[in-house]
């Protein structure tokens, strides 16, 4: 009876988003003030009704009720609780009610918000909101019910993909959701602009706080993910250009080309279209995403088709919402002028740049994913593009992007005068080459031009990007969050490019077959098998090894590897086991038994590899520093005054007439 | 032309692949190669197994042959294995690996790992002698037949099911008995 009940709360909840559809949309269009007044409550009754799913859901996973399909297909009686609640979102159908959930949560935080902003603009923000919600929900309870019964019930479930049993995975999904949603303000945003016909700076400022954090929790996600690849799947890099990975990237780049434009249209008024252009693309390929990683097309065009309601349904979503929108823009944009204008060394030329160098970055990314469903769709079969296009092609738009960056920082709006800040993006690029080459020498060890380019790139953005806070407190002032944000963000790249140079330049890795008592040396450390032993586990059995590790005879740290293997799935799992260090990681992984007690064994020495991930974490924590700026929260205020005080004007005008 | 209808034409060219894939998904395509029937390139490359040892083109001359591309960067490649491992198990013919564009420890822990399915693996570090062949992505593979033509070339991961269908008929039916 109770899955009964989620399911209900779903269907609610897509009357409800269709309410909030049509009359946010066509009650602003028509200015019929009683329709718009229905859209707040909607979005709150529909937020009401899909946390009653949610809960349903996981009320269902934690009593063990495998009467429930997805429950008996992704969960087990022996499955820890924290893992049965995760589980919610371990397999397609949960995903998606996870996806629309959080699209009300921020729908919900956008209505609460908007206190200030003019009413039809709102009323269509949470029409185009509401609209998305309406075509998830549809595709969700035509195709892809979470609820669906299974008779008779299954006497246990099938348990959870190993894979995904980890808290770094298990946390993964919401977060990235998180950021691909929030994507969607920026679009309803943009979209709400384009339907008003009024697309000027305020819609910019609007939707910078908003895209902000998303591109902040983007990061997070994307970053999380990498982080569980590098430790569980044993093969010790942090990106593998798969592409479930790169249908994150792609959002997460145009979202950043995105935050830059915001920036220009919000201060100068310039790029109009091009922002508007990049909300939907940003927001469009979080959707593209979401469906292409969730069906499996990208993987295996089989599952696609396997089912081919969900194919058509994706497909006609697809066409409607992001095409919707294109049409809107091909309609409004061309009335779309800037008068101002820049000067060649101006802020706004090395935004334009970042701005065309990220969508070029995105497009790499984008070919390289795409093409083995294009070779599919010609009939030229299946096939896999990894590193060998990615990696260098990937290069091409970021070496310059990083090497404008550091120059552009210095840069002021509307003036070209680079020769005035010189002294210091200069001064900072010599110091930094030098840096770099002593870094490389020093430590570790010869470089290739890639390398020092990469050290060099990395420390001078750091070293400009340091240069204007500095400044700023030594004559006293204010730092903003917004100046704040930017700093800690462009601080984060910094430490992410010398980290992935460190990681792609000196790492060292084995593969070895050991007996107990042997060793295999690498670098400066000697790594030293000590054999297996049985382990087990609430779900799970299998073998730990014992790996000794020390550096120039000085007993470092014990790694005890493991291989398990779950009983339900009968998969067995790889757990490496990792020293995290500020300067290096150790890292051992078990293989296979080779039989005569030898192990083969992989080690690495990965250096300055957590550099990686603490610079992804710095740009996320610059992006939430950037849209809590007070600046965002004035300008909401000041339109409420403009309004409040625009509209007595009025009404003594109409007295007066009268 | 307006440029602002742009990014839609583009999109509608996307709609129009996604849709051609979602059709032609059940079928699985061949590519022609300009390789069928003309002899295999020549190639000379290290031994995955030992540097120190070569691995030819002619090594396998006079035999029918398989040859395989395969990296361990490659996604496909792993579904493919266990038709490899299949094909080697059938004793027919044997299977040649072309590593391409990959790193020896790696590709030598795949195949500790998931079993071995080659008679030899060359090793194509900097991709030369796939350009050779026309590879452009892995996995491909090539069925060499004795004079040293290539009668049949597969891209994409081979299946049971092709290779029963498309690739044994023409070995069994060239070479009764052998």
């Amino acid at each position: 009876m109770i899955p009964e009940l989620g399911h209900f709360a779903l269907i609610l909840a897509l009357l409800l988003s269709g309410l909030q559809a049509v009359f946010g949309i066509a009650g602003a269009s028509l200015a019929r003030e009683r329709w718009m007044a229905t859209v707040q409550p909607a979005v709150a009754g529909q937020f009401v009704m899909l946390a009653a799913a949610m809960g349903t859901l996981i009320a269902a996973f934690v009593t063990h009720d495998f009467s429930v399909k997805y429950v008996a297909e992704n969960s087990n009686t022996a499955l820890p609780l924290f893992y049965r609640i995760a589980a919610l979102w371990g397999a397609h159908e949960g995903s998606l009610l996870l996806w629309i959930f959080i699209l009300s949560v921020w729908t919900v935080a956008v209505a609460l918000a908007s206190g200030g902003l003019p009413r039809p603009f709102v009323a269509r923000v949470l029409g185009v909101l509401g609209f998305v919600s309406f075509g998830f929900l549809l595709f969700t309870l035509a195709t892809s019910n979470p609820f669906a019964r299974l008779v008779p019930a299954a006497p246990d479930g099938r348990d959870l993909n190993p894979l995904l049993q980890d808290f770094a995975l298990a946390l993964h999904p919401p977060l990235l959701y998180t950021g691909y949603v929030g994507f969607a303000i920026a679009f309803a945003f943009a979209c709400a602009a384009m339907l008003e016909g009024r697309v000027d700076q305020s819609w910019a400022r609007w939707a910078r706080p908003w895209t902000a954090s998303a591109w902040a929790f983007l990061t997070i996600g994307i970053s999380l993910g990498s982080w569980w690849a590098y430790y569980e799947l044993g093969w010790g890099g942090f990106w593998f250009w798969d592409p479930v990975e790169n249908a994150s990237f792609m959002p997460w780049l145009v979202g950043a080309a995105l935050l830059h434009s915001l920036a220009v249209t919000d201060k100068r008024g310039l790029f109009k279209s091009w922002t508007l252009l990049l909300a939907i693309l940003a927001f469009s390929l979080s959707l593209l995403g979401t469906f292409l990683v969730r069906s499996g097309v990208l993987v295996s065009v089989h599952s696609f088709a396997a089912d081919p309601a969900r194919g058509i349904f994706i497909l006609g979503f697809l066409i409607t919402v992001i095409g919707g929108a294109l049409a809107l823009y091909a309609w409004r944009a061309p009335a779309l002028g800037s008068q101002a204008g820049f000067e060649l060394g101006a802020r706004e030329s090395f935004l334009l740049f970042n701005n065309i160098l990220l969508v070029i970055a995105a497009a790499v990314v984008f070919g390289g994913t795409m093409a083995p469903l294009v070779s599919d769709a010609l009939g030229l079969g299946t096939l896999s593009v990894g590193p060998p296009y990615f990696e260098p092609t990937f290069l091409l738009p970021m070496l310059p992007l990083l090497a404008l960056l550091a120059v552009g920082i210095h840069a002021n709006w509307k003036r070209g005068r680079l020769g005035a800040s010189r002294r210091r993006w200069l001064g900072a690029g010599v110091l930094a080459l030098v840096l770099a080459i002593a870094v490389s020498f020093g430590f570790y060890g010869s470089p290739g031009w890639l390398t020092l380019t990469g050290f060099a790139l990395g420390i001078w953005i750091l070293l400009s990007s340091l240069v204007e806070p500095i400044n700023r407190l030594r004559r006293g002032l204010m730092l903003p969050r917004a100046v704040l944000g930017m700093t800690v963000a462009h601080a984060g790249l910094a430490v992410f490019v010398i980290g992935v140079t460190a990681v792609q330049s000196y790492s060292q890795e084995r593969d070895v077959g050991l007996k107990p008592g042997e060793a295999v040396t690498l670098d400066r450390y000697e790594f030293r098998f000590g054999g297996v032993q049985p382990v087990e586990g609430p779900n799970y059995d299998g073998v730990r090894g014992q790996v000794t590790v020390t550096r120039d005879g000085h007993a470092l740290v014990e790694l005890t590897p493991e291989k398990r293997r779950y009983w339900v799935q009968r998969q067995v799992m790889t757990e490496a086991s990792i020293d995290a260090g500020v300067r290096r990681d150790l890292f051992a992984a078990l293989g296979e038994d080779l039989g005569a007690n030898t192990w083969s064994i992989r080690v690495q020495v990965r250096p300055l590899i957590r550099f990686v991930w603490l610079g992804a974490y710095l740009m996320a924590l610059g992006g939430f520093l950037a849209a809590t700026d007070r600046r965002y929260r004035t300008a909401r205020a000041r339109v409420a005054e403009d309004t409040r005080a625009g509209a007595p004007t009025q009404t003594e005008v109409a007295a007066s007439q009268a | 032309m307006n440029r602002f209808l742009l990014p839609l034409g583009l999109f509608a060219l996307l709609v129009v692949l996604l849709a051609v894939g979602l059709r032609r998904a059940p079928e699985k395509g061949v590519i022609e190669s300009p390789l069928i029937g003309k002899p295999a390139p020549q190639f000379t490359l290290p031994d995955l197994f030992d540097g120190t040892r070569r691995v030819q083109s002619g090594d396998f001359a006079g035999r029918w042959h398989l040859f395989n591309v395969w990296g361990t960067w490659c996604a496909e490649c792993r579904a493919e294995h266990e038709t490899l491992l299949a094909i080697q198990k059938g004793g027919v013919v044997p299977v040649v690996g072309l590593n391409w564009k990959d790193d020896d420890a790696q590709a030598l822990a795949w195949l500790a790992q998931l079993g071995n399915p080659y008679a030899a693996v060359a090793a194509d570090r900097d991709g030369r002698v796939a350009v050779d062949w026309g590879v452009y992505g892995a996995p491909e593979s090539f069925l060499i037949a004795p004079d040293g033509r290539v009668v049949r070339k597969q891209v994409g991961a081979l299946t049971r099911e092709i290779w029963e269908r498309d690739f044994l008929p023409l070995v069994t039916r060239a070479a009764p008995g052998g």
